[in-house]
């Protein structure tokens, strides 16, 4: 029997290596790739909870986050596709008109 | 053993897919990375009794969410994106920001400690399937969340048509 720690560990690691990602790419969709590692970090440890405590909540939490990660993705994307229409760019470090 | 083995297995693919992904130069191979990545998360799925879980992560995010950004990766221009450089110039902050948060959460793991287990012990969840386990629980205790999802996804269709609209100006042309 694997401990629960081991899967709360690799969704951490999981999650962090999303926040690398996020914090350090220029191309925004790969910023928005990286938020859905984060997502699936805290998918894997809600199942885990969800097998080791015996509840069936953490699956339910896990199904709403799929949910929320479609929509963020397509919205997300959308945007993308403005900003890429609009100034002909997708790196965030080229977006700065509103920078003083 | 078997299990072990396994879930080291699962674990290192995680973490080395995850790495290469937010590191390759082309953003197509991250895209195919991540994919491996579901895999591998929904292979963990299953070991841990979410069957349903599983097939929905493999049908929504590897194949409708990767899809949807692998066009967009497309829509946008690719040729120049290899010679480009891929970091931010303060990219060394979030470095550090990752690994001290990574090396804080798997600090602080040990002290967790795990609460009062649910009503879904693993006889009566087999006694009556998995999924249809996960059914009874989202339709009874967390209907209003599921009808707040259904509204959800109304609107990301709405914001996306929205956003991806190509706009005309007053002589109807398209810009």
């Amino acid at each position: 029997m694997i401990p629960l720690s081991w899967y709360m560990a690799l969704a951490a690691i999981l999650f962090s290596i999303g926040v690398y990602g996020f914090l350090t790419r220029r191309n925004i969709i790969i910023m928005f790739l990286s938020a859905e590692l984060m997502l699936n970090g805290v998918n894997l440890n809600l199942v885990a909870m969800s097998y080791y405590l015996e509840s069936m909540r953490g699956q339910v939490f896990t199904f709403f986050i799929i949910t929320v990660a479609a929509a963020e993705a397509a919205i997300g994307l959308g945007i993308a596709i403005c900003l890429y229409r609009n100034r002909q760019t997708v790196y965030v470090d080229e977006v700065n008109q509103l920078k003083g | 053993m078997l299990m072990l083995l396994f879930f080291c297995y699962c674990a290192v693919v995680i973490t080395g897919t995850g790495l290469l992904a937010v590191t390759l130069k082309n953003p197509v191979h991250s895209v195919l990375m991540v994919l491996i990545l579901f895999f591998h998360v929904a292979m963990l799925y299953l070991s841990l009794g979410a069957e349903f879980l599983a097939a929905v992560q493999i049908i929504v995010y590897a194949g409708a969410i990767l899809v949807l950004y692998l066009f967009v990766l497309f829509l946008v221009s690719l040729r120049d994106e290899v010679k480009m450089p891929r970091f931010v110039s303060s990219a060394w902050l979030g470095r550090l920001i990752a690994g001290g948060m990574v090396a804080c959460l798997l600090y602080i793991l040990p002290v967790f400690t795990t609460g009062a287990k649910g009503d879904w012990p693993a006889q009566r969840v087999q006694a009556i399937t998995p999924t249809r386990a996960l059914a009874t629980e989202m339709y009874s205790a967390s209907v209003l969340p599921f009808e707040i999802a259904g509204l959800i996804l109304l609107v990301a269709v709405i914001g996306g048509l929205l956003l991806a609209r190509r706009e005309k100006d007053v002589h109807g042309d398209v810009k």
